[in-house]
């Protein structure tokens, strides 16, 4: 038997209803909706940070305690194990091509706070024979510590030495265990993961965070408008040993 | 060719075949003490459904699949949230979720992880809450 129009419209039209319907009315478990606690996450198309050190008071290591709290980063109190993803260096040990002997008092004494720098051509993304470094879709050189095998290729690569190598068990030397952050264990490398747990909360790098001098800008490479953009179009600025094309994206104003 | 040590090699073959096949006779007949696994805790007794994050037989099969899926969701794609089928969402976590429900990780993960040997290293580096530990 063939519908005849009407009930051809009436079938057509209740189809449609039904598709509609769910979505008007919701079901009472779809109110129980779970959110990451914080803010909306933060997105870009590249994050990058630019770092202006003149800004930072002598002694100053808001940054390193805040990010080594957070991160469950241990303090084993021995260079040789040691393991860091956020530090200070000499103003001749970043830029070791352009200090010389005549330079600034003020700039040859100068501590610069170097981490990661998320390179956009990661060398050591490259290297890693697991695929436990990766890069993400927005520029952060991620580690995937359940893959690591701890062969420290990527630390041979990394013309930064921003890896450190866990020696031994971290646990015990870590003063003060973040329980939101996992630890990690004997025989993995770790660094500076750029704070992706704290982005997709919504919140900004631990360390920029910590900063009140306003000295780490923090902030999406590819928006011409971002504060960081903005800010590296102002003022002259040097990215670590960037003649190797691992394309850093941490930029020093200096 | 002549079976000279035919008595010594079909001994060897016996011996061999009761040893590969122990772990199928072993157990025949013997009944064992299954664990029993304590809910009992007060995240849990707060629960108006008894319900974990899928069914209690899908996760008792499945738990392993279920974590290794969040883990690499979580840390390589950066999803961070599970819709199970019941719509309901969970953060993928294994110390704030899977913990905040199962603060009893000694009468429960343990127990049943200890019974069958398996030992998961999970927690070599994600941290057991001060109150799970005790």
């Amino acid at each position: 038997m063939t519908p005849s129009r009407r009930d051809f419209l009436k079938i057509a039209g209740i189809s449609t209803l039904s598709l509609v319907a769910p979505a008007i009315l919701s079901p009472v478990w779809a109110k129980d909706k779970l959110t990451i606690p914080g803010g909306a996450p933060l997105t870009a198309k590249r994050w990058g940070m630019a770092i202006d050190a003149s800004k930072c008071p002598v002694g100053c290591v808001d940054c390193i305690t805040a990010c080594h709290g957070e991160h469950n980063v241990p303090d084993i109190g021995n260079p040789k194990d040691e393991v860091k993803w956020i530090w200070q260096e000499k103003f001749s040990s970043v830029f070791p091509h352009e200090s010389h002997t005549y330079l600034r008092e003020s700039q040859a004494q100068l501590k610069l706070p170097v981490m990661c720098n998320q390179c956009a051509n990661p060398p050591c993304v490259r290297v890693c024979p697991t695929q436990s470094t990766f890069q993400r879709q927005d520029g952060i050189v991620m580690m995937d510590y359940h893959r690591c095998i701890g062969c420290r290729l990527c630390m041979a690569a990394c013309p930064y030495g921003a890896r450190s190598m866990n020696y031994r068990n971290p646990q015990p030397f870590i003063a003060k265990t973040n329980p939101d952050f996992p630890t990690r264990t004997k025989g993995v490398v770790e660094k500076c993961n750029f704070c992706d747990e704290r982005l997709v909360r919504g919140l900004k790098p631990a360390c920029v965070a910590a900063c009140t001098k306003n000295a780490l800008v923090f902030g999406d490479m590819e928006n011409p408008r971002s504060e960081i953009r903005l800010l590296i179009e102002k003022r002259f600025n040097l990215r670590r040993r960037a003649s190797l094309g691992t394309q850093p994206q941490i930029y020093y104003i200096v | 060719m002549k079976l000279r040590n035919l008595g010594k090699i079909a001994a060897g073959i016996l011996i061999f075949v009761v040893l590969i096949t122990f772990l199928f006779w072993y157990g025949q007949g013997k009944s064992f003490l299954q664990p029993a696994l304590s809910l009992d805790t007060p995240a849990i007794a707060q629960l108006k459904e008894l319900r974990c994050v899928e069914d209690t037989v899908f996760m008792r099969t499945n738990h392993m699949k279920l974590l290794v899926t969040w883990r690499n969701g979580t840390v390589r794609e950066g999803n961070r949230l599970y819709t199970a089928t019941d719509g309901r969402i969970f953060e993928t976590k294994l110390s704030g979720t899977c913990l905040k429900c199962h603060s009893n990780k000694q009468q429960f993960c343990d127990r049943c992880h200890n019974y069958v040997g398996a030992k998961p290293n999970c927690f070599s580096c994600h941290i057991i809450p001060a109150e799970v530990r005790k």
